[in-house]
C-alpha cells in the first residue's frame, strides 16, 4: 500500500507492524540528538484545509526528526481564497517535487481523490467525518504501552460519536485489536445506524462507568451540533461529561484519553485532565512517533507494511 | 550485521531481493540465518566455526582489544544489531574475567542511517541503547560479519551521533572481503575469502534458537563461480 487513507485499508498485522515501528521511533525521541538521516532527501507537505495545530505540528516535527523537508499550505493564506480548485491545488503543489502529502480536509474522502492524483504518498489527517487513521493508532500505541495489549480492554467513547472522525477511526483500529468498544452519549449523538459496528450502545453514563477499561472523551463540537441535538451544554456535562464524581467511580487502574482540543469543564473536569488516570499528554507524545512511523513505511521503507 | 551481495543486512534480512518490495510484515527476525538472493538453491559448503574455534577467537579478540587500548578502562563495546549486541555482552565477559572489570555494553541499530533506505524494505532491528556518555572513550562497534562496509558506515554516523568518541574501532567474527568502501576492521575473527554470492550463515545461541553456535559458508547450487 502506498497511503494510509484509512484503518480499513490496514489488517491487524499491519496495525501491529505500525505500532512496533513506532516504539523504535519512540525509542528515537528519548535520544540527546532526537533526529535520524532517514528520509533525508525527502519533501512531505502539509496540506490542511481545515484548522489544526496538534495535527498539523505533529506531522510536521515527525518529518523533521526523520530528516525530511517539510512544507505547509493552509487554507485560509492560500491560492483557494482566489478560487483554485483543489485539483489544481493538488498538482501545483505536486509539481515542485513531493513525496508524501498529508491532508486534512472537511470532506469526507478528499485525500482518497487526491492520492488517485498525485504520485506522492498521501497521510489523511482528517477527512469531514470519516476517518482520522494516526489519531486512531497514536491511541492505540498509547494503550498498548500502558496494558501492553488491548486484547479484551473495554473502551468507552463517550460523546459526539456521530460527528467525529476520530470514533470512527479508532472503533476499526481498536476493535481489530481486540478491545471492545462501548458508544456513550445521547440518542442525538449516536450514528444513525450501527449496522456492522463492532460496539455496544449505552445511553446511562453512570450504569457502565465502573466497567470501563479506558474512558475516551470526545470533544463537544459545538460547531457541529445543531441547537436541537442538545438541550445545553449544561445539561450535557451533568449527563455526559467526565466530572470528578465519574472518576472516582472507575476502575481503580482505569484510564482517560481525550483526542483534544479538549474543553475543559465543558466535557472533562479540568482535575481529571490532570489527574493520574489521564493519558492526554502522552497521547500528544506518542503522536510524533506513531507519524513518524507511519511516514518512515510509507517513504522510506517501500510502502506500509 | 551480516550482509549480502547487495549491501543489505542479510542476518536481519529475511526477504530476499526479488521480494524485498514486496511489503512485509515488521518483525524482529529470530531464529533465522541470513537469506540471500539464493535461499532457496542454496547449499552448505563448510563449517567456519565450530563453537570451540568461535570461543577462542572471541577469547583472542577479546585480549586484543585490552591489549590495544592499554586496558579496558576507557573502552566501550557497542554492538550493532542483530547480532553484534550478543557478541559484544561474550566480549564483554570474556574481559572481565581476565581484566576483573566490567566494560560497558551497548546496542545500536543503524537501520535509520542506511545509505539504501527507499530502494529495499527496511526496518529497525532492535533498540539503540548506550549506558555511559562515549565522549572521550574508545567505542569498539561490534558485529558479526564485515562484507561491503556499508553497515559499518551507517554506524559511524549513529554512533557520532551519541557523543564524541576519542576513538572508534571495528571488531568482527569474520571478515568475508568485497569491500565497497574504505573500511577496515581492527579486530578480526578470521578472514575468509568468499565469493560474492556465497553467504556467511551465523548462528549463535542467543539469537537464534540453536544449542551451538556455528558459522557456515553457504553457496549457490553448481559450486563456486
Amino acid at each position: 500500500m502506498r497511503h494510509l487513507l484509512a484503518i480499513d485499508d490496514l489488517d491487524r498485522d499491519a496495525i501491529i507492524g505500525l505500532l512496533d515501528g513506532s516504539e523504535y521511533m519512540s525509542e528515537v525521541l528519548a535520544r540527546e540528538i532526537p533526529k535520524v538521516p532517514a528520509l533525508r532527501g525527502k519533501t512531505i507537505v502539509s496540506l490542511f484545509y481545515e484548522d489544526s495545530t496538534r495535527t498539523r505540528l505533529s506531522f510536521e516535527t515527525a518529518a523533521k526528526r526523520l530528516g525530511a523537508d517539510t512544507m505547509t499550505f493552509t487554507a485560509g493564506s492560500s491560492s483557494v481564497k482566489k478560487g483554485e480548485s483543489l485539483l489544481d491545488t493538488v498538482r501545483t503543489i505536486e509539481s515542485m517535487g513531493i513525496d508524501a502529502m498529508v491532508v486534512r480536509h472537511s470532506a469526507a474522502g478528499a485525500p482518497h481523490r487526491i492520492a488517485g492524483w498525485i504520485d506522492a504518498a498521501v497521510v489523511n489527517a482528517g477527512d469531514g467525518r470519516h476517518g482520522h487513521p494516526t489519531q486512531a493508532l497514536l491511541d492505540a500505541f498509547t494503550l498498548r504501552r500502558h496494558r501492553g495489549d488491548l486484547t479484551g480492554a473495554r473502551i468507552g467513547i463517550v460523546g459526539d460519536v456521530r460527528n467525529s472522525r476520530v470514533a470512527r477511526s479508532g472503533i476499526e483500529c481498536w476493535d481489530r485489536l481486540g478491545a471492545q468498544i462501548t458508544l456513550i452519549g445521547p440518542p442525538t449523538l449516536m450514528p444513525e445506524r450501527l449496522d456492522g459496528w463492532p460496539v455496544d450502545v449505552a445511553h446511562d453514563f453512570d450504569a457502565v462507568i465502573s466497567e470501563l477499561d479506558v474512558v475516551y472523551v470526545l470533544r463537544v463540537q459545538q460547531e457541529r451540533i445543531g441547537r436541537a441535538l442538545l438541550p445545553s451544554l449544561r445539561e450535557y456535562y451533568t449527563r455526559w461529561g467526565l466530572n470528578t464524581d465519574r472518576a472516582e467511580r472507575m476502575k481503580p487502574d482505569a484510564l482517560v484519553m481525550h483526542p483534544g482540543p479538549m474543553i475543559r469543564g465543558s466535557e472533562i473536569a479540568t482535575e481529571v485532565v490532570d489527574g493520574p488516570r489521564s493519558l492526554v499528554r502522552e497521547q500528544v507524545a506518542n503522536g510524533v512517533a506513531v507519524r513518524m512511523a507511519v511516514l518512515f513505511d510509507l517513504i522510506g521503507s517501500g510502502g506500509l507494511v | 550485521m551480516a550482509e549480502s551481495p547487495n549491501g543489505t543486512p542479510s542476518a536481519a534480512d529475511i526477504t530476499t531481493p526479488a521480494e524485498a518490495s514486496i511489503p512485509k510484515t515488521v518483525a524482529a527476525p529470530k531464529g533465522g540465518f541470513s537469506v540471500s538472493g539464493f535461499s532457496s538453491e542454496a547449499t552448505f559448503r563448510t563449517q567456519v566455526f565450530g563453537p570451540e574455534d568461535l570461543h577462542r577467537a572471541q577469547t583472542r579478540i577479546a585480549h586484543e582489544i585490552v591489549e590495544r587500548n592499554h586496558g579496558p578502562s576507557d573502552v566501550v563495546l557497542v554492538g550493532l544489531h542483530l547480532r553484534g549486541p550478543q557478541i559484544a555482552q561474550r566480549l564483554a565477559e570474556a574481559i572481565e574475567s581476565f581484566e576483573g572489570v566490567a566494560v560497558p555494553v551497548g546496542s545500536l541499530d543503524v537501520a535509520f542511517y542506511r545509505d539504501d533506505i527507499g530502494l529495499r524494505h527496511i526496518h529497525p532491528l532492535g533498540r539503540t541503547e548506550v549506558p555511559v556518555d562515549i565522549t572521550g572513550r574508545v567505542v569498539v562497534l561490534v558485529d558479526d560479519v564485515l562484507f561491503t562496509g556499508r553497515t559499518i558506515r551507517a554506524a559511524l554516523d549513529a554512533v557520532t551521533e551519541l557523543g564524541r568518541p576519542r576513538a572508534i574501532q571495528l571488531a568482527v567474527l569474520i571478515d568475508r572481503g568485497h569491500r565497497e568502501l574504505p573500511i577496515r576492521a581492527d579486530f578480526v575473527g578470521k578472514n575468509l575469502p568468499t565469493a560474492e554470492r556465497e553467504d556467511v550463515r551465523v548462528r549463535l545461541r542467543e539469537t537464534d534458537d540453536v544449542t551451538e553456535d556455528t558459522i557456515e559458508l553457504w553457496g549457490p547450487e553448481g559450486g563456486e563461480e
